[in-house]
C-alpha cells in the first residue's frame, strides 16, 4: 500500500520532466513529419501551411524524376555507400586489430600520429586531393569517392577498443593449431566482433551516404550525382515547388531512416564506439 | 637449437604480419590526409592557377587580413561556436540526466525521438528548415494566422534572423547526438550514487550541477572538441539553408574557401592559405581544450 502510494507519488514528482521530455520530442520529430506530409501535398498548399498529408504525391514524384535524374543519383549513393563500408571495415578493423594483438612502442607511436589526422579539416584537403584525383583521372568515379573516406582514425580507434575485449588465449591456442595470423583475423577475430562490425558498419554507411563538400567537389558530372547533391540542385531556381523539393528531401532520407529505425542500438553504439 | 631458431622465425612473422595489418589503413591516412595537407601549405605561398603555379612567399596570408569577407566568415563561424555549442551541450546533458531516471516510463521512445534528427543528412535537414523558415513556410504562414505577424517575416532574408536559424537548425539536429555520449557515460557511473544524493537531500538541479557534470567531464571535454571541429567545419547548412546570405552574413569558413575555389574565379593558393588557418584554428582549440581538461586532478 505504502509502495503504491510511494510509486504514485513519484510518478507525480515526474510530471514536469515528462511535460518537458514530450515538447523536445515534438520539436524533435515535427520536422519529419512535415516533411513527409510536404511531399504529399501540392506547393502551394504547403506554402499556405497545410500541415495534414495531402494526396499529391505521385505529382511531386513524376515532377521529380521529369526534372532530375533520381534513379541514377539513388543508384549511384547506394554503390558509393556500400562500397565505402565494404572496403572502410575491411581496412580499419584489420588496422585496429594489429595495433592492439601486436602492440609495441613504435605501433602505439605511430597510431598516436595517426590520430592527428582527426584534426585535419576537409576543406584543407580539398584542393590538393581534387588536383591528385584529377590528375590521376579518379574524377567521376567510385574509387575517387572512397579513397578519402575508407580510412579514418575514429575507426581504427574504434576496432582497437573493442579488439582489447578479444580474449588472448583464442589467438594462442588458433597459433598452436597451426592457424597463421591472417586465418586467425578471419576466422576467430572477424565472425566473434560482429557486433563491432555491425556499429561501424552503420556509422560509415551513414556518413558516406550524407556526405556532401566531397562528392560535390569530385563529381563534377551530372551522371556521377548523388542524393544530397541532387536535391541541393532542387533550390537553384527563383520559385521552390516545396512539395516536389520534400519529395525528394524524402527520398534522400529513406535509407538512413530505415537504417536507424532497424539499426538504432547499433548506431548508438557506432557513435560512441571509439570513446568506451 | 633447432626448435629455437623455428621460434625466432614465428615470432617475426608474427611481427611482420602485425605491421602488415597496419599497413594499407597507416598508408591511405598519409596519402588522403598528411600528404594533402603538406601540399595544401606549398600551395598556401604559391600563385597562379593550374600548372603556372609560381612562389609568392607569405602574400597569401597577408591578403586575409584585407579580405573583408572571410574575416566575416571567421566571425559567424566563432559566432555559431560560441552561442549554439553551450546551447547545445547543456540541452544534452540535461536530456541524458532526465532519461536515466530508473522510475521514467516511455523512456525508449523519448530516447528515439530526441535521436531521430541524426537519421537526416545535413543537406535534408537544412532544406527542411529553410523551407520551414521561407517567407511563404510554415513558421510564418502559424504567425500569421496568429496574427503576431501582418504578413510573413524574411527569416533568411535579415542577417540576425538567418544567423538564429542556423543555430537553430544546428541545436535541432545535434543535440541528440550529443545526449547518446552522456546517456552512454551516465549509465557506466553507479546508479547509487544519485540515490545517496537523494537521500542527502539534494534536489534534481543539485545533484546535476554536483555529480552529473563532474562526473560527466571527460565526457563533455571530448564532445566539446568534437563540436569545435564539425562547427569551424560547418559547409552543408551554410551553402543549403541560406546559401551564406543575405549579403555574405551566415558564410561559414568552409563555404567561403569552397567559393573560392570552385565558384568564384577559382584562386587555389589563396584557399590553401585559408584552409591552413581553419587547421590551426582547429589544432589550437583542441590543444586548449585537452589541456584544461587535464586540470582536474
Amino acid at each position: 500500500m505504502t509502495e503504491k502510494k510511494n510509486k504514485s507519488a513519484i510518478q507525480r514528482r515526474l510530471v514536469p520532466t515528462y511535460v518537458f521530455l514530450t515538447i523536445v520530442s515534438l520539436i524533435s520529430v515535427f520536422p519529419l513529419y512535415w516533411m513527409i506530409s510536404a511531399a504529399t501535398n501540392t506547393s502551394t498548399e504547403v506554402s499556405r501551411g497545410r500541415i495534414l498529408p495531402g494526396t499529391h504525391f505521385m505529382e511531386n514524384f513524376r515532377n521529380l524524376t521529369a526534372q532530375q535524374p533520381l534513379w541514377r543519383a539513388l543508384g549511384n549513393s547506394f554503390f558509393y555507400a556500400i562500397l565505402t563500408t565494404v572496403v572502410c571495415l575491411l581496412v580499419c578493423s584489420i588496422a585496429g586489430y594489429g595495433f592492439e594483438i601486436y602492440h609495441d612502442k613504435a605501433k602505439d607511436r605511430l597510431f598516436s600520429i595517426l590520430l592527428l589526422a582527426m584534426m585535419v579539416p576537409q576543406v584543407a584537403t580539398m584542393v590538393p586531393l581534387f588536383q591528385m584525383f584529377s590528375k590521376a583521372k579518379l574524377l567521376n568515379t567510385a574509387v575517387g569517392f572512397i579513397l578519402p573516406m575508407i580510412s579514418t582514425p575514429f575507426m581504427i580507434m574504434m576496432f582497437r577498443q573493442n579488439a582489447r575485449a578479444f580474449p588472448i588465449d583464442i589467438i594462442e591456442a588458433a597459433r598452436i593449431d597451426g592457424l597463421n595470423e591472417v586465418q586467425i583475423f578471419f576466422r576467430m577475430f572477424f565472425p566473434t566482433m560482429r557486433s563491432t562490425y555491425a556499429a561501424a558498419g552503420v556509422i560509415t554507411f551513414m556518413n558516406a551516404w550524407n556526405s556532401y563538400l566531397w562528392p560535390k567537389v569530385i563529381m563534377t558530372d551530372n551522371k556521377s550525382l548523388t542524393m544530397p547533391m541532387l536535391i541541393a540542385n532542387l533550390i537553384t531556381g527563383y520559385v521552390t515547388d516545396y512539395g516536389m523539393l520534400m519529395c525528394g528531401v524524402l527520398f534522400c532520407s529513406i535509407p538512413t531512416m530505415v537504417v536507424f529505425f532497424v539499426l538504432q542500438k547499433q548506431f548508438a553504439e557506432g557513435i560512441t564506439g571509439a570513446v568506451k | 637449437m633447432n626448435s629455437k631458431k623455428k621460434g625466432m622465425t614465428l615470432v617475426t612473422k608474427q611481427r611482420a604480419a602485425g605491421w602488415a595489418f597496419l599497413t594499407p589503413a597507416t598508408l591511405m591516412i598519409a596519402i588522403m590526409s598528411f600528404y594533402p595537407m603538406f601540399r595544401a601549405f606549398i600551395l598556401s605561398l604559391q600563385t597562379g592557377t593550374g600548372k603556372n603555379m609560381k612562389f609568392t612567399g607569405i602574400s597569401n596570408y597577408t591578403r586575409i587580413l584585407a579580405d573583408k569577407v572571410f574575416q566575416k566568415s571567421i566571425g559567424n563561424t566563432f559566432l555559431y561556436l560560441i552561442i549554439q555549442v553551450p546551447i547545445m551541450l547543456i540541452l544534452a546533458i540535461l536530456l541524458a540526466q532526465l532519461l536515466n531516471n530508473r522510475d521514467l516510463k516511455l523512456k525508449g521512445f523519448f530516447r528515439t525521438c530526441v535521436f531521430l534528427p541524426c537519421a537526416t543528412s545535413l543537406v535534408s535537414y537544412a532544406l527542411i528548415f529553410r523551407s520551414l523558415f521561407a517567407t511563404d513556410g510554415l513558421i510564418n504562414s502559424v504567425l500569421v494566422n496568429l496574427h503576431i505577424l501582418d504578413q510573413g517575416y524574411n527569416f533568411l532574408g535579415n542577417s540576425g534572423s538567418a544567423k538564429i536559424v542556423i543555430i537553430i537548425a544546428l541545436v535541432w539536429r545535434w543535440t541528440g547526438y550529443n545526449m547518446v555520449f552522456y546517456l552512454s557515460a551516465l549509465q557506466n557511473i553507479e546508479y547509487s550514487v544519485y540515490e545517496a544524493a537523494k537521500i542527502d537531500g539534494a534536489n534534481g538541479w543539485k545533484t546535476f550541477w554536483g555529480i552529473t557534470v563532474p562526473l560527466l567531464r571527460p565526457t563533455i571535454i571530448m564532445t566539446f572538441i568534437m563540436s569545435i571541429n564539425g562547427t569551424l567545419q560547418l559547409f552543408d547548412e551554410s551553402v543549403n539553408l541560406t546559401k551564406g546570405g543575405p549579403a555574405n552574413s551566415t558564410i561559414t569558413m568552409s563555404h567561403y574557401i569552397y567559393n573560392t575555389c570552385f565558384i568564384n574565379v577559382p584562386n587555389f593558393g589563396y584557399a590553401a592559405a585559408m584552409s591552413f588557418l581553419v587547421f590551426i584554428m582547429v589544432a589550437v582549440l583542441a590543444f586548449i581544450n585537452l589541456k584544461v581538461g587535464d586540470t582536474r586532478d
